[in-house]
């Protein structure tokens, strides 16, 4: 039925939605350079200095730093809690195992704001003050839920017999861990990683509630976005989506070299990964 | 071949952090409901109260009611445009893992690009407005365009397709091909093939797909926030001026038990359903 | 060979292994002795390579002990025991380069640089790999995976080597000469084998001994030629190599089946005896000498197969299959003969029989 039914009319609509998609980032972008300011058609006097304006704007940056610091401490926390977590679900059986799981999943499923305010009672309770700290630490615990289903699909698709030779040759488990287990991971935990940095630095629902003094960039562009629109906010996003776009070209680069090429139809899914998380 | 420490040290540490910092969160969350707060002070009395006020005042149930209406629009809209996408990509594209790319790409692209993208647009001397002067087709800037439920809708279906659209074509990239073209052979038209096989197959896919718009919908404040205005207010906007400017913690966290229960209710009914369809 | 050799280099003693509510291994002993040759044979599902998986360490007892060289082997984790294991579907690290995969069990018990240099090496030309040193296992084929998977396994010098099916993977050409190949390595390195196998014919060609394993136990253990010659069962009979089966009595001294009759010293009752195809001969190619046993056979069909003819002969009530040379015309009736000494008798769990 390929090729020879073409389906003009659902081309067509195809086409339209992928224009519904895309159009507004393009008129994001396109705006950035935009003499004029914010809105008015037609765009005129195409200029950077709104780029210029921006590169001299110390709060963003600052929070571009703050968000990055953030993004790297969830990466390491929830690796650390996930991959363990993955291998768990997978090789071992415990008490309350089922209950286990849907948990860790649950801040995928739920809308942010409930896993964020849950988390903001917790560290008020526990006398922390907000601070970068406690974003980081909310990032890290929601963010465990991504790096278990990407590693544990990894686990799944292990050979276990791998591991069994290498205990069979002497290898200890933590030295199996590290040369069996952990470089057959290694996609599943850089494509997690990748992930869990790039959610992180977008994360606006969970922050929004741990916030402390410090603005991540999520925040720092939505409490200008309060104070009112200008074109400088487009051209940060521009800068995001670049930045969001390399990340994707860099995972790809990384899978096609490492699979000799062979990348098919498995591809980095944030399917389940909620967009606030 | 895993010895009891291996298994305690994979299960360990993930599990005393996340009972820590999940369960334990989720827990606060449900006790707070029960308490009140007097004088600026939460005290830990317990009652219903919050449950009650919750189910006397109108606002509330009036907000919940008007989320859940906004959400099932953008649910709708979101399968509208995501399945014959997802359809067409997976039965006639041939650049098929392309265009999927190109679906997918849009979501690692912030919400809080694509939610700004809206207001630029929709404003009243946004682009649309000035476009529509531009070509005169009016005169003054429709003002009804932004701070409307209108405008929820149509940013929150812009950020959500691309959640409809995955489990969907997933689930029609499963249909096997011979099962299409045995229909054909028996003499199906491709109409009857698509409404008699491929429909059917996709509609654990479909089910995902609404679910997760549905879901991620109900509990978005940032949309509404940015484009909604004061008729445009959602639940978790209720929530938030709760925990914020009202300082009352413990109805905030009723109201938000209310939405999770709400949540969860379609999860589990979901999850019944793509249960039985899988056995059928 | 007894079945409790002190000089045994590995001994399993009573080992019971469950999964669940399945028991795999009821109550198994086998000893293996030094330089010895020893293939597990079963079907599917007999608990021939769980019994492997519990030596390697991989799975706990559930009662029983495993002792190697006189020293406890069932408590110690896989990584320190002196065994190692050829895997069914090789199971070599993706990641490593044949030398690299050879050499993994000497880096992780930080051999110097230097020795594993050179051991890897002469493991390598021991399996004739050494031109493929730096390739990636998906590289190399699957014969050629087998001999890193030995080399990885051997260079290790362990006391006894053990092998799950690792010959099933390959076609059969080659399989008859890796056969080959790894009864003159076993010779040369001088160490115990421990082979498993579903394929009786492999496991006749290659062993010093067959423990043939059926649901769990032992059913017989001896050398192939013992194995098809005294068969102490008749699933052992039929299992490796063809066999007839003979139902009938013993009697005061005589064996009974239907109208034949041959002296036998089994104690009375019901009695099972196999008769090998080719022990059945042609009277005409048999000169009238005393004591054989005739009977008078309607040839059914005949199945060609080179030097011999595989024959159906309906004999009174019972069918039984006969070889007989290629170049004997057969009429269609014919008079067949056996020697007592070739019905052997044999214990039938099905038919209840004695013996033993």
């Amino acid at each position: 039925m390929n090729g020879s039914t073409r389906a003009p009319w659902l081309r067509s609509y195809a086409l339209l939605v992928f224009l519904f998609l895309y159009l507004p980032i393009a008129i994001l972008i396109l705006y950035s350079f935009n003499g004029g300011g914010i809105g008015g058609f037609p765009p005129k006097n195409l200029t950077l200095d709104w780029y210029r304006m921006l590169w001299d704007d110390r709060a963003i940056w600052d929070s571009v730093l703050n968000s990055v610091i953030v993004a790297a401490f969830a990466v390491v926390l929830s690796l650390l809690f996930g991959v363990p977590a993955a291998l768990a679900l997978d090789r071992a059986s415990f008490p309350g195992k089922g209950l286990f799981r849907r948990l860790v999943l649950l801040p995928l499923i739920l809308p942010g704001i409930i896993t964020g305010l849950s988390l903001l009672m917790l560290f008020v309770a526990a006398g922390l003050r907000l601070s970068l700290l406690t974003i980081a630490l909310g990032h890290g615990t929601a963010l465990i839920a991504v790096a278990v289903t990407e590693v544990y699909a990894g686990v799944l698709k292990m050979d276990r017999g791998l591991e069994e030779a290498s205990l069979d040759l002497g290898a200890s488990y933590w030295q199996t861990f590290r040369r069996v287990t952990l470089p057959h991971l290694r996609l599943s935990i850089i494509g997690a990683a990748l992930l869990i940095f790039t959610l992180s630095m977008d994360e606006i629902a969970v922050s929004f509630f741990l916030v402390g003094r410090e603005n991540t960039l999520p925040l720092e562009i939505w409490s200008r976005l309060r104070r009112g629109m200008t074109p400088e906010i487009n051209a940060i996003s521009t800068l995001i989506f670049v930045f969001s776009l390399s990340s994707i070209v860099l995972w790809y680069r990384i899978r096609t070299r490492e699979e000799g090429g062979l990348v098919e139809a498995q591809v980095l899914e944030p399917q389940s990964h909620g967009g606030n998380i | 071949m895993y010895t009891r420490t291996y298994k305690t040290a994979v299960a360990v540490p993930p599990l005393l952090w996340v009972s820590t910092f999940l369960l334990l969160a989720y827990l606060l969350l449900f006790l707070h409901s029960f308490w009140s707060v007097q004088d600026g002070q939460i005290v830990h009395h317990w009652s219903l109260s919050n449950y009650r006020t919750l189910a006397t005042q109108p606002l509330y149930l009036e907000v919940l009611w008007r989320s859940t209406k906004i959400a099932g629009a953008v649910t709708l809209l979101s399968l509208a445009l995501g399945y014959p996408l997802a359809y067409y990509l997976s039965f006639y594209s041939r650049r098929k893992m392309l265009l999927y790319q190109l679906v997918i790409i849009p979501l690692w692209v912030s919400y809080l690009v694509r939610a700004y993208a809206w207001k630029t647009i929709l404003g009243s001397d946004g682009v649309l407005n000035t476009l529509l002067q531009y070509v005169h087709l009016t005169d003054a800037p429709v003002s009804a365009l932004l701070y409307s439920p209108f405008a929820v809708i149509l940013t929150l279906t812009h950020i959500y397709t691309p959640f409809a659209f995955l489990p969907i074509f997933a689930a029609l990239e499963h249909i096997p091909r011979h099962l299409v073209e045995s229909s054909s052979d028996l003499g199906a038209s491709p109409r009857q093939t698509f409404w008699r096989v491929v429909m059917p197959l996709s509609l654990p896919g479909v089910i995902a797909g609404a679910t997760f718009a549905f879901v991620l919908s109900l509990g978005d404040f940032l949309a509404p926030l940015l484009v909604g205005g004061s008729s445009g207010i959602m639940i978790s906007n209720v929530v938030v001026s709760l925990f914020g400017a009202a300082y009352d913690w413990p109805l905030g966290a009723a109201v938000s038990l209310a939405m999770l229960l709400l949540v969860l209710l379609l999860l589990w009914l979901t999850e019944s359903l793509e249960k039985r369809w899988s056995h059928a | 060979m007894p079945a409790t050799d002190t000089s045994a280099l590995l001994s399993i003693r009573s080992v019971t292994k469950r999964f669940g509510r399945t028991t795999v291994l009821r109550g198994l002993s086998l000893d293996v002795a030094e330089r010895e040759f020893l293939t597990v044979l079963g079907e599917s599902g007999s608990g021939k390579t769980t019994l492997l998986r519990l030596i390697a360490g991989f799975e706990p007892l559930d009662s029983g002990e495993i002792w190697m060289a006189g020293e406890r082997l069932d408590t110690l984790p896989p990584y320190r025991r002196n065994v190692n294991t050829v895997f069914q579907q090789y199971a070599l690290f993706p990641h490593l380069d044949c030398f690299e995969n050879v050499a993994y069990g000497l880096r992780v018990r930080g051999v110097p640089k230097t020795e594993i240099e050179a051991r890897v090496q002469d493991a390598l030309a021991m399996v004739k790999m050494t031109s493929w040193t730096r390739s990636l296992p998906a590289k190399i084929s699957g014969g050629q995976q087998q001999r890193v998977a030995l080399a990885r396994a051997l260079v290790n010098r362990p006391r006894l080597l053990l092998l799950d099916e690792p010959l099933s993977a390959l076609d059969a050409n080659l399989r008859r000469q890796m056969q080959t190949e790894l009864k003159s390595l076993q010779r040369e390195v001088g160490i115990s084998f421990v082979f498993v196998t579903h394929d009786q014919e492999e496991a006749m060609a290659i062993s010093d001994r067959i423990a043939l394993m059926r649901a769990g136990t032992l059913e017989q253990v001896a050398s192939p030629e013992e194995i098809y010659a005294r068969p102490k069962t008749a699933y052992a009979a039929s299992f490796i190599g063809q066999t007839n089966l003979l139902h009938g009595q013993v009697q005061g001294g005589r064996a009974v089946v239907g109208s034949w009759e041959w002296p036998c010293s089994q104690p009375d009752g019901p009695a099972t005896f196999s008769l090998r195809p080719e022990n059945l001969l042609l009277a005409s190619q048999e000169q009238p000498g005393n004591g054989v046993v005739r009977l008078h056979a309607r040839v059914h069909d005949q199945v060609f197969q080179g030097a011999a003819r595989i024959v159906r002969l309906q004999c009174e009530e019972v069918t039984l299959t006969a070889r007989v040379p290629a170049s004997e015309e057969l009429r269609e009736n014919e008079i067949f003969v056996f020697s007592p000494d070739d019905a052997v008798p044999v214990k039938d769990h099905h038919a209840g029989g004695q013996q033993e």
